[in-house]
């Protein structure tokens, strides 16, 4: 190994002619810019979920029929009716009603689920854990499968390898999700029969029991997404590896995979951190049409089954429940795309 | 007759040698033809040297540098000749030695330097990251030899410096900074691929001090890669100038501003404007441009732009002979075939 | 003297002719649609969505049966059976003329809820990015509120409020994504309005309309169509799924998405309902996104691929 070299000790420092330049930013001062930029994009948050409430609300209110009648059934009487009307607030007029909703959602107050007898909140809440099971661990997949496999096509551009790699991605991308679904259940329940197409499993039957139930919509939920990121690195990371610094990296000795892994994976971070962003917060989608096939009981199945019974509140309260996941999701990759490029703060201001 | 270069620089005493270069083709494959960006280039380089690279775009002088330290893109190969550095054979070296040596007995500083550093790594972090791969030590005993390479190259509160981005310095900062990294490791060869190219006039000059002064301290041989001439006459000790690919002329730095022998040098150096030419005159240029060097190889590649050209010029190549003691020309004309005469040569002395 | 050819001659080949055969093979490469039809990859994209396209307006003359001609006797027919090319579905149709007529309705919906989104969120966009300030704000805020849906629950919600049915699908899948196309060309027209050359030609005297139509429209035109053929593609299976959840097209009326949502219900009997019809979603999504994908690369030459 090359000895420790202390010989600079000896030689006394170039003096410098050019007087000391004034620093574009501190280190003081560059930390406390990327905290007034996280706060200002936290902030602007507040007018999107006010549209997303709003815009909910809208929405719900013209979907045709009133609760009222779809509670009672069409035998009942136009006097119940009047009277259930009067007890979901529904007489009174349309901006009192949208106060009032607005007020009960920043207590948490979501409405009543009449098709399940219970307010929508918790309703929601319970069934969130097994979509999240299926979703996250749908996603980790993708990740861990899609993003090596993107950067591997891109060291490796042009080769077989790469050539494979891109049209299954691209195959992967192109298909339905509840076909890829359908298939799987085809080829690994009916045909094969080594793994069951519903429901989720009890944790009372074992572990195996569960994972098992798991391993056909997880598979169904990571194909996709695993695509596109692969798809995404590959693009980010062919910009990266042919930048100057990357030569000068080399130049300086590091080992290949550092410089690949370390150095231009962090530079070519930011658009996969979007298409993260984006695949989280349409991963509720994803499991929407998932859940229907596996009938996995999480909110895909709620939902559909909500819009199918008419029931206003609860179709109202998924709704706006993701859309406010999706908005502070956004928020979160926002926040973590600043922390990790330095850059955008500086030159941008923190604009989107 | 004039000895060819190569049985000359067999000859020459290697004790201080580091560096020595034989005949080198360097090709890049393009899906439209191999260009054939070094082809037929020797030199050699002793221990606190300098050699100068002069040429103009696309003469393959940072080529030539790259494929030295082994560090062509993907489509750019070694095709055959000798790179010996310090005893080791460059054209054939494992990738460990390769790794071992670059950043540590071998550095390169880049001409853009705001793009030559990671963006998203702060420098201190960059420093320590090399240091600690050549000479292993703690974090900490490294970041003390980070802060002392600052305060080398002349940088003002190094400590606080190690916590910037590169984005926040300054161009010339930004170069001393990567001339901090560069001898980190106490090299025994520096490539300098346009150092000062993207700097402003006054940054330039206290660069080119800095690596003088540098030099000086650590006995190091730079090879300097420039299209300027005023550069080569302040840091070279031989100068070897490029065209096309191949070497038209490879002299001390004294002698060839003194008894230029190559019509190429001739173009080169009358393109300079000189303060004796009093604002009247039109800059001279060589008319003509470069080849497209998929094309070139069968002949001298400056033929046609050269004044002097001769039928011979358009059927052979010119190799590189040494016509005045430890000056060597690539010119039919020049080798004794067909000499310039003197009233030609005397009018570019 | 030296002749002044431009390149050094090769000893064995004539210089100008190399020269002139190298120069005319650049200018050739670089003509766009010899681009576009030398990227393997965007001509295949562009032969399967011509097939497919051609499936849908010829349905009449390729479909040899009647879609909705129900047989019951000859329920779930395995492909190849009895003049049944891809075999019947549950109600004993012929597979593959309701396949033929499906991808009519399919690759119809979809390129016709994209011009819906497209134009309007062009609109929007442009009317955005030209007056900025609040009207800018109010329009990308309700943009950004819209895309916090996702699309599909948004789709959903909106085939739940307009009913079912061909033309509301179109409709849904518009609006759903009026806010992409509202967002690229505002993108855009902020671009342009900063650019040099448009503050140049201010300072010139040109009137503004000028300046938006030649600068604006030139250089948002190619985002938008790549982003237009790329959005055909999702919107075929937008309307897939919808189909398949019961709230699209309803049978009897034949589409991709609800022969699919047939092949569901009878996947251990017939899974060849499921399997081809989704096949054919693969292929014509497959086909668009090629397509897409090297539009781009035509249009866009700075990315590398």
């Amino acid at each position: 190994m090359h000895p420790s070299c202390s010989w600079h000790h000896h030689f006394p420092a170039v003096p410098r002619a050019e007087p000391a330049p004034k620093a574009v930013f501190s280190y003081r001062e560059g930390d406390s810019q990327v905290l007034k930029t996280i706060l200002k994009r936290i902030l602007q948050i507040i007018p999107v979920l006010f549209v997303v409430v709003t815009i909910t609300f809208v929405l719900t209110r013209l979907i045709p029929g009133d609760p009222a009648t779809v509670m009672l059934g069409p035998q009942a009487s136009p006097d119940a009716i009047a009277q259930m009307k009067e007890r979901l607030g529904l007489d009174k007029p349309m901006w009192e009603q949208y106060v009032n909703y607005l007020l009960g959602v920043l207590q948490g107050d979501f409405g009543y689920a009449y098709s399940y007898s219970g307010p929508v909140l918790p309703i929601i809440l319970d069934r969130l854990p097994a979509t999240l099971m299926i979703t996250i661990t749908g996603l980790v997949i993708a990740i861990l499968i899609g993003i090596p496999i993107g950067v591997e096509s891109a060291v490796k551009q042009n080769t077989a390898f790469d050539y494979v790699f891109m049209v299954l991605a691209l195959v992967g991308v192109s298909m339905p999700i509840f076909w890829l679904g359908l298939m799987l259940v085809l080829f690994f329940s009916v045909q094969l029969g080594w793994l069951p197409a519903m429901g989720m499993g009890s944790a009372a039957k074992g572990a195996w029991d569960v994972i098992s139930h798991m391993i056909l919509p997880c598979s169904c939920l990571a194909t996709i997404p695993g695509a596109t990121f692969a798809r995404i690195t590959r693009s980010s990371m062919l910009e990266t590896i042919n930048a100057d610094y990357v030569k000068a990296l080399r130049a300086r000795g590091l080992t290949e995979s550092v410089v690949i892994w370390k150095h231009a994976f962090k530079n070519a971070l930011p658009p996969i951190l979007t298409v993260l962003g984006l695949q989280l917060a349409s991963a509720f989608a994803g499991a929407i049409l998932t859940e229907t096939i596996f009938s996995w009981p999480g909110l895909g199945t709620l939902i559909v089954n909500a819009v199918n019974s008419r029931d206003y509140a609860l179709i109202q309260g998924i709704v706006l429940f993701s859309a406010v996941i999706f908005v502070f999701v956004n928020l979160v990759v926002d926040i973590a795309y600043m922390l990790i490029n330095p850059r955008v703060n500086y030159e941008s201001g923190g604009q989107s | 007759m004039a000895q060819d270069a190569q049985e000359v620089l067999e000859k020459t005493p290697e004790s201080g040698r580091i560096l020595t270069v034989h005949d080198l083709h360097t090709y890049f494959h393009t899906a439209s033809g191999i260009a054939k960006a070094v082809d037929g280039v020797s030199f050699t380089l002793d221990r606190g040297k300098t050699l100068g690279i002069v040429g103009e775009s696309g003469s393959g002088k940072s080529v030539t540098a790259a494929s030295v330290m082994r560090l062509l893109p993907k489509n750019g190969r070694i095709e055959s000749g000798e790179i010996i550095f310090d005893d080791n054979d460059m054209v054939t070296i494992e990738k460990d030695k390769l790794l071992d040596l670059r950043g540590n007995d071998m550095a390169m500083i880049f001409q853009d330097p705001m793009t030559a550093l990671d963006p998203v790594f702060k420098i201190g972090s960059q420093m320590i990251e090399q240091i600690r791969i050549h000479d292993h030590m703690s974090k900490a005993e490294a970041r003390e030899r980070s802060i002392e390479m600052l305060k080398l190259v002349g940088i003002p509160n190094p400590e606080s410096r190690l916590n910037s981005y590169p984005y926040e310095l300054s161009g010339g900062m930004c170069q001393r900074v990567m001339i901090a990294m560069a001898v980190s490791c106490h090299p025994k060869f520096v490539i300098a691929d346009e150092p000062t190219t993207a700097l402003d006039v006054t940054v330039q000059a206290q660069v080119l001090e800095l690596l003088k002064d540098l030099q000086q301290q650590l006995d190091t041989a730079i090879l300097l890669i420039t299209h300027n001439l005023g550069i080569i006459w302040q840091m070279a000790d031989t100068v070897m100038v490029m065209y096309a690919g191949r070497t038209c002329e490879y002299a001390p730095m004294e002698d060839l501003y003194a008894r230029p022998l190559h019509p190429y040098t001739w173009g080169l150096l009358d393109s300079m404007p000189k303060l004796s030419d009093a604002g009247k005159t039109d800059l001279k240029t060589i008319p003509g441009v470069p080849p497209d060097l998929r094309l070139t190889g069968a002949c001298c590649n400056f033929y046609n732009r050269c004044p002097y050209a001769t039928e011979h010029c358009r059927t052979e190549v010119p190799k590189l002979k040494e016509i005045l003691p430890g000056h060597f020309v690539a010119c039919h004309r020049q080798n004794g075939v067909n000499k310039l005469t003197r009233g030609e040569v005397n009018a570019h002395e | 003297m030296a002749d002044k050819n431009t390149q050094a001659p090769s000893a064995d080949t004539l210089s100008e002719a190399s020269t002139l055969e190298m120069l005319k093979r650049e200018r050739r490469a670089n003509n766009a649609w010899h681009k576009l039809s030398r990227n393997k990859t965007a001509v295949i994209g562009l032969v399967i969505v011509v097939i497919m396209v051609i499936l849908a307006v010829f349905a009449t003359f390729i479909a040899p049966q009647d879609p909705n001609a129900i047989d019951i006797a000859h329920t779930y027919l395995k492909p190849g059976a009895a003049g049944h090319i891809f075999g019947t579905d549950s109600y004993g149709r012929d597979l593959f003329s309701r396949i033929v007529y499906g991808a009519r309705i399919s690759i119809f919906v979809a390129i016709g809820g994209t011009i819906v989104g497209a134009v309007i969120g062009v609109l929007l966009g442009l009317v955005a990015g030209f007056f900025g300030g609040i009207v800018d704000s109010i329009i990308m805020r309700i943009m950004d509120g819209m895309m916090a849906f996702p699309f599909i629950l948004l789709a959903l919600i909106l085939m739940t409020i307009l009913g079912t049915g061909t033309l509301n699908v179109i409709l849904a899948i518009g609006i759903a994504n009026v806010p992409n196309f509202a967002r690229i060309v505002r993108g855009q027209v902020h671009v342009v309005k900063n650019e040099e050359y448009c503050n140049a030609e201010r300072v010139l005297g040109a009137s503004n309309a000028r300046i938006v139509f030649r600068h604006i429209f030139a250089n948002a035109l190619s985002p938008i169509i790549v982003y237009f053929t790329l959005n055909i593609a999702s919107a075929i299976i937008s309307e897939a799924a919808l189909s398949f959840l019961g709230l699209g097209i309803t049978p009897p009326t034949a589409s991709w998405g609800n022969i699919l949502s047939d092949g569901k219900n009878s996947l251990q009997l017939a899974p060849h309902i499921a399997t081809i019809s989704g096949i054919f979603i693969l292929l014509t999504v497959l086909g668009f996104n090629l397509l897409g994908d090297g539009i781009r690369d035509v249009l866009d030459p700075k990315q590398k691929r």
